[in-house]
């Protein structure tokens, strides 16, 4: 068993600020937009990503959290999982584009997840999916619009993002 | 994560299962507010409501909790059944185990039938007791202690117990099985609990419970509880004279107009319902803003979702435990 780092913090910080500027580009401006990251650590970049749209964009952006746990379609094959917070912004999801921020995109079911949990909250103009990293496998059709790294792996290796806010330490590494 | 496999009582549940409990409760609480309050996450599990004796009130709510889940739900009235209670409860338990029942939600005139049903091996379903004898009424006692913890810390209640919160229990004690889920609970979760009864009905032995006595509500309030709770008076189980008439009871142990304006600013006042107005509570303090009785209500749906959500999202653990210690 090896493990090898993909990522440093000056990494994670160039991918984030990169995202940050897409997804200006592609929504014209900071309007409109909702950032609601997975938990946990797709919490944390989805804040951090709100702080550098408020940078760039000139306008604050509003960030929240959602949990899909109960709507992951595996619960039942899994110990029991204490569910996450869910907060929506105040303004709501109505009519705006939302931006799902996760760290690491697998299989893809925990975004069918969060879509499914999505339509219970509201229905938003556009939903758009940013992640940190890109690993492939997906068992789903779903696709990124915003990676801040693609990272080929074997099915079976481990890919472990670190983040300072929850982690005290900020790497990607992957364990093989 | 704590693994719980039943929900049996709360004398035995730990502080961590319980805080586990109404924080999950929290989450659920949350999803109501939503557009569309259904959630996925029990779907194709099936959940029985067992009721021997009759509650309209727990059983509308279990039901509400696991539909609201998305679980489907079969209630199951066995009242009036002439078979002898050992027999009666085999015979029922086999039925919903072919049936295919994932939780049982029991409720039953002897205290224990939960923990027979669950220990018995008569079925692999989660067991829930939802009241039995004067034993025990977990979730009643968990959706108080939710309601408390609500009114005291809003929404910074996630992760917070009781601590220093006092709470006094007034009524018949001796006859309610809700008085002894609390009484455990409330103690696991760090709140002093007095109760305040006449003598006939304080149980005959209370000395290894956690409480103070109190045989002077006047007095009691005086003291300042943070939350009051009154039960409500049995008649249905009063098989015997407790108390020489309903007035002289309601005048010494009824939360009147008077002793309502006595309560220190910003406590509460829990009742679990169905409330007899003018007997245990009057109406001043039933409809006045201190009262939580509906609050009540709605969190039970949270905390009776919680619960069946741990009981039944994750892979049934394969190892057999009684509770969640």
């Amino acid at each position: 068993m090896s493990t090898r780092t993909v990522m440093h913090d000056a990494d994670i910080a160039r991918a984030l600020t990169r995202i940050s500027h897409e997804i200006l580009e592609s929504n014209k401006g900071p309007e409109g937009l909702v950032l609601l990251g997975i938990p946990t650590r797709g919490v944390t970049l989805a804040d951090r990503i709100a702080l550098l749209l408020a940078e760039f964009g000139g306008a604050p952006v509003p960030v929240g959290a959602l949990d899909v746990t109960m709507y992951r379609d595996d619960l039942h094959r899994n110990p029991t999982r204490a569910p996450r917070r869910t907060e929506i912004p105040a303004g709501g999801i109505d009519g705006k584009v939302v931006v799902l921020v996760d760290d690491v995109l697998f299989s893809g079911r925990s975004i069918r997840a969060a879509l499914d949990a999505l339509q219970d909250i509201g229905r938003p103009a556009a939903v758009r999916l940013a992640t940190l990293i890109d690993r492939g496998h997906r068992e789903l059709p779903i696709r990124p619009d915003f990676v801040g790294k693609n990272l080929p792996s074997a099915r079976d290796e481990r890919v472990n993002v670190r983040l300072a806010e929850v982690d005290g330490a900020e790497s990607v590494t992957i364990e093989g | 994560m704590t693994v719980m496999r039943h929900l049996l009582d709360t004398q035995h549940l730990s502080r961590a299962a319980a805080l586990e409990i109404l924080d999950v409760a929290e989450d659920m609480a949350d999803t109501q507010r939503r557009e569309v309050k259904k959630l996925p996450t029990l779907r194709g599990r099936t959940v029985v409501n067992l009721f021997f004796e009759d509650s309209t009130r727990t059983r509308i709510s279990f039901e509400a909790a696991a539909k609201r889940l998305s679980a489907d739900v079969i209630n199951f009235s066995a009242k009036g059944s002439s078979v002898s209670k050992g027999e009666s409860l085999q015979d029922t338990a086999q039925t919903l185990q072919a049936m295919g029942a994932d939780a049982v939600v029991i409720r039953h005139g002897a205290s224990g039938a939960p923990r027979t049903l669950a220990t018995s091996g008569w079925i692999t379903a989660g067991v829930v007791n939802a009241g039995d004898g004067t034993h025990e009424h977990p979730t009643q006692a968990l959706l108080d202690a939710f309601t408390i913890r609500k009114r005291t810390y809003g929404d910074d209640s996630r992760g917070r117990d009781l601590d220093g919160i006092r709470v006094t229990i007034v009524g018949d004690v001796l006859h309610s099985r809700v008085a002894r889920s609390n009484v455990w609970l409330l103690h696991t979760l760090g709140a002093q609990v007095t109760l305040v009864a006449p003598p006939t009905l304080v149980p005959q032995d209370v000395s290894g419970w956690p409480v103070e006595i109190d045989y002077d509500l006047d007095h009691a309030i005086a003291a300042g509880p943070d939350a009051l709770m009154m039960l409500r008076i049995q008649l249905e189980r009063m098989s015997a004279a407790y108390f020489p008439t309903e007035r002289e009871y309601s005048r010494r142990y009824g939360l009147d107009a008077r002793r309502l304006d006595a309560l220190a600013d910003g406590s509460i006042v829990l009742h679990p319902g169905p409330m007899n107005r003018g007997l245990e509570i009057s109406a001043e303090a039933a409809d006045s803003p201190r009262s939580t009785v509906l609050e009540q209500v709605a969190n039970g749906v949270s905390v009776r979702m919680a619960v069946l959500y741990l009981l039944l999202a994750g892979e049934r653990p394969e190892t057999e435990r009684e509770d969640a210690r």
